[in-house]
């Protein structure tokens, strides 16, 4: 059932375009508190790259810790855009299309902070250049590809360029929109971004075909992007709980629950901020949390599978480590929240109609989901390390500091306020998409009642 | 010879259809006239010729060219300073394969929003007759015609049902 009214083109680009063409008050406060912390982070940065990582909790021997953990946090949310357009744009899903874009736009803003993460991360950013440039000419030494950290950007570099131009491509038609409907700087801008579009038919069968194209094309990259990002751990051998064939799939499956879950926050959000309650509705949260109920139970089952399978080798390090990581304080209480947050309460949860259809229930779920989803890889990385070694005198500990929990509010705010400041200037929902639905969208009298139907074309 | 560009505006998408019919009728060139909607419409919804495309050629030749990029990159930059490791080959494909996969996609992708846009025949900021209503749901039927025939192209709109017709 149709939980909204029918509009007509006017109303959708009035209603649509409110955040884009009008300044909502909120608005300049929420960038303005966001950017408070964006700033303060750049701050706390300047002071890490100055006094060195002695100002983190890393220490021997824990040396990857929060900001790893919060990269490859932010990789996951990544995997909200392509699981959303892509895949349900090639299974025609028709409850995708006020969906597309946020989630499009999530990942291209996250894939943009968890790149900042290996820079905060090395201490020392400059000589991050080494890793992915060719340098000193003078001798050919050049980048060492048979390390996994020149997979990761060769990975995550090609998923944010495609990502980026999926969300350029499918932003054309409302480019045209917003210069129809803008005057000054703002129309030449429009003008100049939408390269002219008109709207003729070829213009339209492409932007149909270029859909289902770059959907089929950035799949397989959603794919490769997080099991390469796992093969950071899953190639080093003689770490506890990192050497794992199962980890690509893990990751990946982890990485869509956690991003899907991101996308239910934002469009909860989007409904309340913007007041899009005729395009965001109960049907479009009910649809989700079915689909974030498969991918649950799918992401569960790798989890439990990843622990069975090491235990079964009984072999002594991995079964002191899996005591640790699971019966000893604190990453015992970690990991009863991160079960509870990821599954068990959330999963449930869903399995009511009510829920489903709460957005506020919704709104909380997901939040639960990706605090979860953090503790998740902040488990798999630190107790491993903590433990590395194989003298308990090498073993230590890691504790965040101010400064890396400073970064980590830092990349949630920088997240926002992107995503605040691109609302300003463009849609967040597609108007093309909320106006073809309304093409193809009728209502069909069967008997006594009256159903809605949506039409497709004969491929 | 110098064309104008002339457009109808039709509220109903029935009427531009008709305007189509017509326009087909008086012999005109296919390629001279086209529709304008702001929302995508059903193929030949409006009569008009299904427009076809070569856009599957791009990320293929995009493919190609990454491939044999990465190939000679990952190739090249290995022998340029060999590191010997554990007796095992200079070239170690495995981790070849991780980045020529990548720089392969990444290739396919531009290369197809390369096809995109020339495919969609974009950019073009020289569109002709334009009306800012057609994005408000207006269709519009734009003519390319050659001088002296633009009275008869304007009444063949008008007759179609046209509220309103401009020149460009």
């Amino acid at each position: 059932m149709r939980q909204g009214r029918q509009l007509d083109e006017i109303r959708v680009n009035k209603e649509l375009l409110n955040g884009a063409l009008e300044t909502p008050a909120w608005w300049k406060w929420a960038v303005l508190f966001f950017a408070t912390i964006v700033v303060t982070g750049f701050v706390v940065f300047g002071i890490q790259t100055n006094k060195g990582l002695g100002v983190t909790g890393l220490s021997r021997p824990v040396f990857w810790g929060a900001y790893i953990t919060t990269f490859v946090f932010w990789v996951g949310i990544s995997h909200a855009g392509i699981m959303i357009s892509a895949i349900l744009r090639l299974t025609q899903a028709e409850w995708r299309r006020p969906v597309t874009r946020a989630a499009e736009l999530l990942t291209v803003f996250s894939l943009l902070t968890a790149l900042s993460f290996p820079v905060i991360h090395a201490g020392r950013p400059w000589r991050i250049i080494y890793w992915i440039f060719p340098y000193d000419f003078a001798r050919g030494l050049w980048p060492n590809i048979r390390s996994p950290l020149i997979w990761d950007p060769a990975a995550i570099g090609t998923y944010l360029t495609g990502s980026t131009l999926f969300l350029y491509v499918a932003l054309l038609p409302d480019l045209g929109v917003l210069r129809d409907r803008t005057t000054g700087w703002r129309h030449a801008m429009y003008g100049a971004l939408s390269l002219g579009w008109r709207g003729n038919p070829r213009q339209w069968r492409l932007q149909t075909v270029a859909g289902v194209l770059l959907s089929a094309l950035m799949l397989p990259i959603f794919v490769s992007v997080h099991s390469i990002v796992s093969w950071d751990f899953a190639v080093t051998p003689g770490v506890e709980g990192w050497n794992s064939t199962i980890f690509a799939p893990y990751f990946v499956i982890g990485a869509v629950h956690s991003g899907v879950s991101a996308v239910v926050t934002m469009m909860a959000l989007m409904r309340w901020l913007w007041k899009w309650d005729n395009f965001i509705r109960p049907e479009h949260f009910d649809a989700l949390a079915r689909l974030l109920i498969v991918v649950a139970t799918a992401w569960f089952g790798f989890t439990v599978v990843e622990i069975l399978f090491s235990l079964y080798t009984l072999e002594g390090p991995e079964l002191a480590f899996r005591d640790m990581q699971i019966f000893q304080w604190p990453w015992s209480g970690m990991f009863v929240t991160f079960l509870l947050c990821a599954f068990f309460i959330p999963v449930t949860m869903w399995l009511f109609k009510s829920v489903r259809s709460s957005i506020v229930l919704m709104f909380w779920t997901s939040i639960l989901v990706n605090i979860g989803m953090w503790l998740e890889r902040f488990l798999i990385i630190v107790p491993s390390l903590a433990r590395k070694q194989p003298f308990v005198y090498t073993w230590g500990s890691y504790q965040p500091s101010i400064v890396e929990f400073t970064m980590m509010a830092w990349s949630f705010a920088f997240v926002a306020m992107n995503m605040l400041l691109f609302a300003r200037f463009f849609p967040l929902i597609p108007l093309f998409e909320s106006k073809e639905s309304m093409v193809f969208t009728t209502e069909m009298k069967i008997g006594r009642t009256t159903i809605p139907a949506v039409l497709r074309e004969q491929e | 010879m110098a064309k104008t560009s002339i457009l109808g505006l039709y509220e109903d998408p029935e009427d531009g259809a008709k305007a189509m019919d017509a326009l087909h009728a008086a012999n005109m060139d296919p390629n001279d006239f086209d529709v304008l909607t702001g929302t995508p419409y059903p193929e030949g919804a409006f009569g008009e010729h299904v427009p076809q495309h070569r856009l599957f050629r791009f990320p293929v030749f995009g493919a190609m060219v990454g491939f044999t990029l990465a190939i000679v990159f990952t190739a090249a930059t290995q022998l340029a300073w060999p590191i010997v490791t554990g007796g095992k080959p200079i070239l170690a494909v495995p981790a070849m394969l991780i980045i020529t996969y990548e720089l392969t996609m990444l290739s396919a992708v531009v290369m197809t929003v390369i096809g995109i846009l020339f495919e969609s025949r974009l950019p073009n900021f020289n569109p002709g007759a334009y009306d800012t209503r057609i994005t408000e749901g207006l269709i519009g039927v734009v003519v390319s015609v050659e001088e002296g025939r633009e009275s008869e192209i304007e009444a063949i709109l008008n007759n179609a049902g046209a509220m309103e017709t401009k020149r460009a």
